[in-house]
Formats: C-alpha cells, sequence, structure tokens
C-alpha cells in the first residue's frame, strides 16, 4: 500500500497556499464527492505528489516542485470558500 | 509553553538536540530545542530536512510526541532499515547537533479539549506517537473526557512508552488502555492477541452508539483496516480522523 | 543554503563509471518503487495490447499472443526524473520495432496509454530503432505489478517516467500531445544527458 493522505502534505500545501490545509473542504471534479483535503489518497513516491478522490480514485490535486518552485493544480478538485480560488496552476509561493 | 497559534508562515528553522532517549531497540525519542517554536496541538506534526555537504537534501514528517505543555520539543522515530533518513536520526545523530525543521504543522489531526469525546484512540507500530501527544495534553488540562487506546504492535519489545501508557491506565481517570501484540507474545501474556478486527474491536472500542471521536494512526494498510470495520459496525464516518503513516522517500 | 547536517550522506552509492550517469543523478542499487495511484491488477486474460490512432488500421494483441511475439533481452542504464539512477537492469519484451512493423503510419508522435489513466508522450523516433520495447520480464522474472506488470514501456535513453508501467497501448498522433507529468510540467522529450527534467529545460 502505497497511498498516505493529505496529512503527509500539509507542509508542501501551506508552502504554497499560506495557510493549514488539511481541514479544507472540497469537492471532487470527477464524482462529485466532498471532503476534507487529509482524506483525500496522497501518492507521494513520484516526480510528483498525486491526490486522488478517495471514493472515485480520479486525480484531485497534482504538487510538483518545478526548479524548485513548488507548484499546484487543483482542476479535479473544488476547494469550498476561503479557499475556492479555482483551478489554480503555478500558484506562487506566499512570499 | 504558549497556547499554539496557527502560524502564517512555515519557515525552517534549527532545534538543538538536547537528547536522545531509546525507547525501544528501533525507535528513539529526539528531545529538542528549536530556535523559535511557537507552541503545538496535540497530533500535529513537523517536517525535518536532513542536507548532505554536497547540497543533497532528504525530508521526512514525523509527528509531534510530547505535549503541548511539556518542556521541550519531542520527536519519537522509528528506525526502518531501508530507510534513509530514519537510520541517521536513530543512530549517528547525537546531543548537540543541529537539526532542521519545520512546524508544527496539521489541523485536521488534532485534538484539543473542546473537541470532547469519548475518544478512541487506534494506533498501529509507530502510530502511537501521536497519541502520547494527545494523553499527554488530555492530563495537563485535567480533562476528564473518557478515552480508550487500542495499540497493536509486533511483539512487547515493540511496544513504545510502555511505562507511561501502563500509567495513564493506572491513574484512575477515564483512560483505558489496551495492547494487542501481532506477532509473538510472552506466555503469560494477558492482553490481546493477533490483528485488529472486529471482535476485537467491538469488545475493547466505544460502541457506535456512544459516538466517539476517533482517531487511527499508523500504516496505510493498518488504518484502512481498521476504520473500514468501524464505519462497517456502525460508527460515523464523520466522526473518524485518519493519518497514515509510510515511506515517503525514494 | 541549509545548514549542513553532520554526519548526513543520504543511501547514494558511489559513482564508479561517471560517464554513466547523467547529470544530477545518485545511483541506487535498490529499485525506488514510483507511482501516481493505486496499482491496477488487470487479468491476463483481459489483458491486450492495442497500437491505434494514426494508423491505416488498429492492431491489437490478447497477452497469449503478445508473449509469442519475438522477444528480445536487454541491459540497459535506466533514469528516473526524481534523480535515481540504476545501472544495468535487465528485461525481456517485444521490441516496439516489431509491434510498429505491423501498421502503416505517418504519425510522427505517439501517446502511451496505461491502466489506470497514465499517458506520456513520446516522439516516434524516440521509440524505434531499437530504442524501445513492451517490457514483461524484469531480472529474469515477471514483472511485479509494483514495478508496471503485467508490462509496461521500456524507453531507457529518457526519463523513466516516459517508460509506462502497466501499459495497453500506443495511440499514434500527428502533434505531440502531453501526457500526465508533461501536463504538469515536465518536459515533452525527457533526455537525461541534457538534463530535460521541465518544460522550458
Amino acid at each position: 500500500m502505497y497511498a498516505l493522505d493529505g496529512n503527509a502534505i500539509a507542509g508542501e500545501l501551506f508552502e504554497v497556499f499560506g495557510d493549514e490545509m488539511t481541514t479544507a473542504v472540497g469537492t471532487c471534479a470527477h464524482c462529485g464527492a466532498s471532503g476534507v483535503v487529509a482524506e483525500l489518497r496522497v501518492y507521494m513516491r513520484a516526480p510528483g505528489a498525486v491526490a486522488r478522490c478517495p471514493h472515485c480514485d480520479g486525480v484531485t490535486m497534482v504538487l510538483v516542485s518545478v526548479r524548485g518552485i513548488p507548484r499546484i493544480d487543483l482542476a479535479g478538485f473544488r476547494l469550498a470558500p476561503p479557499h475556492d480560488h479555482g483551478p489554480i496552476a503555478d500558484r506562487r509561493p506566499v512570499p | 509553553m504558549a497556547r499554539a497559534a496557527l502560524p502564517r508562515r512555515l519557515n525552517w528553522q534549527l532545534a538543538k538536540v538536547v537528547e536522545l532517549v531509546e525507547e525501544t531497540a528501533r525507535t528513539t525519542s529526539i528531545v529538542l530545542e528549536p530556535a523559535d517554536w511557537p507552541g503545538h496541538q496535540a497530533g500535529q506534526h513537523v517536517d525535518v530536512r536532513l542536507t548532505a555537504p554536497d547540497g543533497y537534501q532528504a525530508q521526512r514528517s514525523y509527528s509531534i510526541a510530547s505535549g503541548p505543555e511539556d518542556r521541550h520539543l519531542v520527536l519519537t522515530v522509528e528506525r526502518l532499515d531501508d530507510g534513509e533518513v530514519s537510520p541517521y536520526l536513530v543512530g549517528e545523530l547525537r546531543a548537540g547537533d543541529e537539526l532542521e525543521l519545520r512546524g508544527p504543522i496539521g489541523g485536521y489531526f488534532v485534538w484539543q479539549q473542546s473537541l470532547a469525546g469519548p475518544l478512541l484512540l487506534v494506533a498501529g507500530g509507530s502510530g502511537i506517537v501521536p497519541f502520547r501527544s494527545i494523553l499527554r495534553h488530555r492530563a495537563a488540562v485535567g480533562s476528564d473526557v473518557a478515552v480508550r487506546l487500542l495499540y497493536s504492535a509486533r511483539a512487547l519489545d515493540d511496544v513504545i512508552y510502555r511505562e507511561e501508557l501502563d500509567a495513564f491506565g493506572a491513574a484512575g481517570d477515564g483512560v483505558d488502555i489496551s495492547l494487542t501484540l501481532t506477532r509473538e507474545w510472552p506466555e503469560d501474556w494477558s492482553g490481546h492477541r493477533g490483528r485488529i478486527d472486529g471482535e476485537l474491536l467491538e469488545k475493547v472500542a466505544w460502541p457506535a452508539g456512544d459516538l466517539p471521536l476517533t482517531y487511527i494512526c499508523g500504516p496505510s494498510g493498518f488504518v484502512e483496516s481498521a476504520a473500514g470495520t468501524l464505519v462497517s459496525s456502525g460508527h460515523d464516518p464523520s466522526r473518524i480522523r485518519t493519518e497514515r503513516f509510510g515511506p515517503t522517500g525514494q | 543554503m541549509s545548514p549542513v547536517s553532520r554526519g548526513f550522506l543520504g543511501r547514494r552509492r558511489p559513482v564508479a563509471d561517471p560517464s554513466r550517469v547523467p547529470p544530477g543523478q545518485y545511483l541506487t542499487s535498490d529499485f525506488p518503487v514510483l507511482s501516481a495511484g493505486p496499482t491496477p491488477h488487470t487479468p491476463l486474460d483481459e489483458w491486450s495490447f492495442t497500437i491505434h490512432g494514426e494508423v491505416d488500421h488498429a492492431v491489437s494483441w490478447p497477452w497469449e499472443e503478445f508473449v509469442d511475439l519475438p522477444s528480445e533481452t536487454v541491459t540497459v542504464d535506466i533514469h528516473c526524473v526524481t534523480k535515481w539512477s540504476k545501472l544495468d537492469t535487465t528485461w525481456k519484451g517485444v521490441s516496439v520495432d516489431t509491434l510498429l512493423q505491423e501498421v502503416d503510419t505517418s504519425a510522427e508522435y505517439l501517446t502511451a496509454w496505461s491502466d489506470g489513466g497514465y499517458t506520456t508522450n513520446l516522439a516516434l523516433e524516440d521509440v524505434t530503432d531499437g530504442k524501445a520495447w513492451i517490457a514483461y520480464e524484469y531480472g529474469g522474472d515477471a514483472l511485479e505489478p509494483e514495478h508496471g506488470g503485467p508490462a509496461r514501456l521500456l524507453v531507457p535513453h529518457l526519463y523513466f517516467w516516459k517508460s509506462a508501467k502497466w501499459v495497453r497501448g500506443l495511440t499514434l498522433t500527428a502533434n505531440d500531445e502531453p501526457g500526465f507529468w508533461e501536463n504538469y510540467g515536465y518536459h515533452n522529450h525527457g533526455d537525461p544527458w541534457l538534463e530535460q527534467r521541465y518544460q522550458g529545460d
């Protein structure tokens, strides 16, 4: 079993969002299931971290580090307010 | 120690290693004095980063073993034979060294008094670490929330914090500790044997009707199995919090 | 830069022959398992390999026929974009050249696709002339699921994310269409000797 959960990328998510994200609620864009980031199934051992929906396995978030800059793609996960910034790609880390 | 506030920034900082305490043959507690620690909540973790002379870096996450009210920050690390970071932390690291870390991290797998209970804590192997922080915090704030802890380990020698857990269980203030050994046990073992299953949970866990707040921590497979078993026997999934450990290195 | 952690060296192995290790890579003696998702488990009687897309006609082989095709055993070095390299790995499989003989195409690119949804893009010239295989054995044994079994693409001259695990087919395309990691910022080509890790490198 290689899947961890959203807790495993809490530090990286904090870096990108400037906020604690494990309790953030979102909806899977593939199957519509709602849940918190902490319960996403995260595959860490890869060229990036891939967070998948625990219900349908659809890709919800992908975190990569491109030349040292962390970048997140949220196209598969619609975050509820106050984190509802849309499918952020290449979000610069909060200074 | 100041009450934990969620920091707006998560900076790397250096922590001085004060002492190393061997807990079991494979686990060691690392007592630390960070340069600028803001305090933490029970259940949170830190990220640790090691840097080799040529710049090569390796990073891992470790649950905080100390309670928020304890004097020092403590991490308890299990040495994985094929690990890259843990054999350094448990084996090479010595008092006086400095460890780079950032934290505290995590807002989901935390417990504070206001969350109430009754609490069901289910630990697999080194998954016991955040629960020690929770039990210490509970004691420090004088909470009377009832706790049932079920801790699964391979053998008696692998049980971390054994004396401290025994003391919590014997204190008579609402903490009940159950141990199950999965691979070997002493002949006169009066605790449980074998992996956690529906039958064992039925015996030691809170009934679903008591609406416990449940925390499960350990390897992924362990967590999936325990959570699945609880939900199948009627526990509310929204009252179950999980934290999976596992290899993250490459 | 972070201060050095006294006494920490990591798990790297010493490099005996630097000419075999691309820039920025470290040697490993184990075989790390990297994955972007759960391990698929397609039963062999449901497995097939397909070449389709910009071809005159699609071709497909069920497992029994596939392993009956002429195969080769090769020993190659592999390089992962996460910086580990492993030398002298031995694989057995069918050369992509052998498979492409069955179709006519003027396509210059392809997308390799796998069980579980993974994709990666390649130029046709990167998988022809003895540069790529569909491998079903590693180290003399059947390829294990965690390493991509029953069969994976093997393109050792590029970073190993291009060697798609659990591969089920190749879609030939007129244009270069970024696959899974390429969409998230990894390089379309991926030559480890030019350190083409990310788009723009």
